[in-house]
């Protein structure tokens, strides 16, 4: 089983086969697009996706508002913004909405990892809750 | 300038002075004449008078008494006491003529008897006409004086009473018109001979008897006034009036500076204080003009420095967007190329690589990759900063503590360049309320910056802070820091370019030229100041002014 099944979203598409190359070579399960729409498609269609790693500034629809619809439909998908421009305005718009964490590129291969490892935590931790919340609900309602 | 105020004020007082004076002289001029006129009308009225009194009294004599009666001498002497009684010594003496012109009866001081008077003129103008006065002569006694004559008739021939009038008498009447200091009358006849005793002795060239004696008619009773220069090219003032029915001439002389001398003392003081209100305008025109001038001066200087600011911050605003663009582009592909060299070191994990005879040679030159990916993050990082001024809260700041943690941070590397570092902290200044991210950022840059310059020849960095005291009074409160090296200093040339983006000495790969800029744009941002001055091998100081809390609310 991989570490964590992540859409990786950036319109560079050297930058996003090269860290495809490095995350795939540690494990992760990796899906990428080149735009906020087409990011939004993969996730309607691979509900496997745990973590987006995904680019601030983008022709079209730029990361945040990417980051505003992911909120919207898929809540429990954590999100790391990756930027050129990581000022503190923009992480903390990003946090505002809702993403996990914020890196610079060109960023630490380590750092992100643990990022990563983080987010999925925090997702499946999450997720493993709502079950328990669920099943508590479904048993009280047998009982 | 100076001119115009000076024109502008002037010109009206002058012109409204102008015509003040002139009504005045005018009006002046117009008060002395009537005056004169007056004076004159009335002496000849009186003159015309007493030579009429005098005619009438003899008259008189003539038509009470018969020649035989007058012919007596002691009848005579008898009517001319009488006449002295009343009239005091006017009449000197009488005499009673025949038609032949032999005196046959005289009453008086002078032997006169039995003078014979037929060649006389007076004798030949009283034949015929009814009565003469004659003029002023000498005659027979040797003294000046004047007849009053009558013709009579007994039985059928032509008598004369004649009186002699005392000259003296007369000329009192003249002689009492003075005026001022110059002023005095005089008679002439159509002869030009003077009537009376007076200051002058022959009649001066120019004055208005000319006419009159060379038969000019004058109107009767009429007064002329004349105004004429005399030898001594001084102006003179002329009244005439004609006596004894046109025979004679009274005039009146008078200085026209003695005449208007009022007129001149009064246009004297007017143009004394019209000189001295000229001169408290041009000296006040002097003062506001150049007071103006300055104030111009000021405002220029004050826009200018207003006009180099905004093109300072409006190099700085497009440079800044440029910059934001550049990081950003710079950015991906050094991102991609340091993605690029960590998945080349993933692959030299591998064991095929492993004993490469190279592998270490690789793992070296993709270190070198990743350091300098990591030099290029920094200088986009600096560009952004720049751009963004990240992390600019305010908080109270301890400038001397700041600087201190500074000095420690910069320690080791001062140490290695051979630069002491020297501070002067002023205890107890206020506190600041700032960015401390961006006031160390710039602190940090002057540091560098004086490091940089002393790193090959070693040095003294004097690190400086004071409250300016005075700032407070003026209402500008700030503390003062000074960063001095005594490095090889900049160049006049660079010095006004220092705070330019993107200028740089220092060689290539080893400044961005956006460590002052960022400098200058934080403290202006602040609303303080940052100065350099340079001297070639004797160093440079930045001063750097940066502003306090302006009360102490604000402080809290």
């Amino acid at each position: 089983m991989s570490i964590a099944n992540v859409l990786l979203v950036d319109d560079e598409v050297p930058f996003v086969e090269a860290m495809s190359r490095r995350l795939k070579k540690r494990d992760i399960h990796i899906v990428t697009s080149f735009n906020g729409s087409e990011a939004l498609d993969v996730l309607e269609n691979d509900l496997s996706v745990e973590v987006v790693i995904l680019d601030v500034k983008m022709p079209g629809m730029d990361g945040i508002e990417t980051l505003g619809e992911i909120r919207k439909k898929f809540p429990l998908v954590e999100v790391i913004m990756l930027t050129g421009h990581a000022t503190v305005e923009t992480g903390i718009e990003g946090m505002k909405l809702g993403a996990f964490d914020y890196l610079m590129k060109p960023c630490d291969m380590d750092v992100l990892m643990d990022k990563l490892k983080e987010a999925v935590a925090k997702k499946r931790n999450h997720e493993e809750k709502i079950v328990e919340a669920r099943v508590k609900e479904i048993t009280t309602r047998r009982a | 300038m100076l001119l115009t105020i000076i024109i502008a004020a002037v010109m009206p007082m002058l012109v409204v002075s102008s015509i003040i004076l002139y009504q005045f002289d005018s009006s002046y001029h117009e008060k002395v004449y009537a005056h004169l006129e007056e004076l004159v009308l009335k002496h000849k009225q009186n003159i015309d008078n007493f030579l009429k009194e005098k005619l009438g009294d003899i008259r008189l004599l003539a038509t009470t008494f018969s020649f035989e009666e007058l012919s007596n001498e002691d009848f005579l002497r008898d009517r001319l006491e009488s006449l002295q009684r009343i009239f005091g010594p006017v009449f000197v003496d009488l005499g009673v003529v025949n038609a032949r012109g032999i005196q046959v009866a005289y009453a008086g001081p002078f032997k006169l008897g039995k003078a014979l008077y037929s060649t006389a003129d007076w004798f030949q103008e009283t034949i015929n006409s009814q009565n003469f006065i004659s003029d002023v002569f000498l005659g027979l006694r040797g003294l000046p004086h004047f007849i009053v004559a009558v013709r009579e008739n007994h039985d059928g021939e032509s008598w004369i009473l004649r009186a002699t009038i005392d000259f003296v008498a007369f000329n009192d009447l003249v002689e009492s018109i003075h005026i001022g200091e110059t002023g005095f009358a005089y008679i002439l006849n159509r002869e030009g001979e003077l009537q009376t005793k007076t200051i002058i002795k022959e009649i001066p060239p120019g004055s208005p008897c000319a006419d009159f004696v060379e038969g000019g008619v004058k109107v009767k009773g009429k007064i002329e006034i004349l105004e004429r220069v005399d030898e001594s090219g001084e102006d003179e003032l002329y009244v005439t009036a004609c006596l004894k029915d046109g025979n004679w001439l009274l005039i009146f002389r008078q200085g026209a500076s003695d005449a208007f001398a009022e007129l001149y003392r009064t246009v004297g003081i007017a143009l004394a204080f019209m000189l001295l209100g000229v001169l408290g305008i041009v000296v006040t025109a002097y003062f506001l003009s150049r007071r103006m001038v300055n104030r111009i001066a000021q405002a220029d200087q004050e826009k200018e420095m207003i006009t180099e600011q905004v093109v300072e911050t409006g190099k700085l605003a497009s440079v800044g967007e440029l910059a934001a663009g550049i990081a950003h582009e710079i950015n991906n592909p050094v991102a991609i190329m340091v993605e690029e060299a960590g998945w080349i070191e993933d692959l030299l994990e591998e064991e095929e690589f492993k004993d490469g005879e190279n592998l270490s040679e690789f793992q070296r030159a993709l270190q070198q990759i990743r350091t300098q990916g990591k030099r290029c993050k920094e200088i986009t990082h600096k560009l952004l900063s720049f751009a963004r001024k990240t992390d600019s809260r305010t908080q109270d700041i301890q400038l001397n503590d700041l600087i201190e943690e500074l000095i420690a941070l910069s320690a080791q590397r001062a140490k290695y360049s051979n630069v002491e570092i020297h501070s002067n902290l002023q205890e107890n200044i206020p506190t600041l309320h700032l960015s401390q991210t961006e006031l160390q950022q710039v602190l940090l840059n002057l540091i560098n910056n004086a490091l940089d310059a002393m790193e090959k020849t070693g040095g003294n960095l004097r690190i400086s802070t004071r409250m300016e005291e005075n700032s407070i009074i003026v209402g500008d409160p700030h503390l003062q820091i000074e960063v001095a090296d005594d490095g090889p200093g900049i160049p006049a040339a660079n010095l006004a370019k220092i705070f330019d983006p993107f200028f740089t000495t220092k060689p290539v790969g080893k400044g961005t030229g956006l460590g002052l800029s960022i400098c200058y744009g934080i403290i202006k941002k602040m609303g303080g100041n940052i100065e350099a001055r340079s001297i070639i091998d004797g160093g440079t100081t930045f001063t750097v002014k940066v502003p306090l809390p302006k009360s102490k609310e604000e402080n809290a």
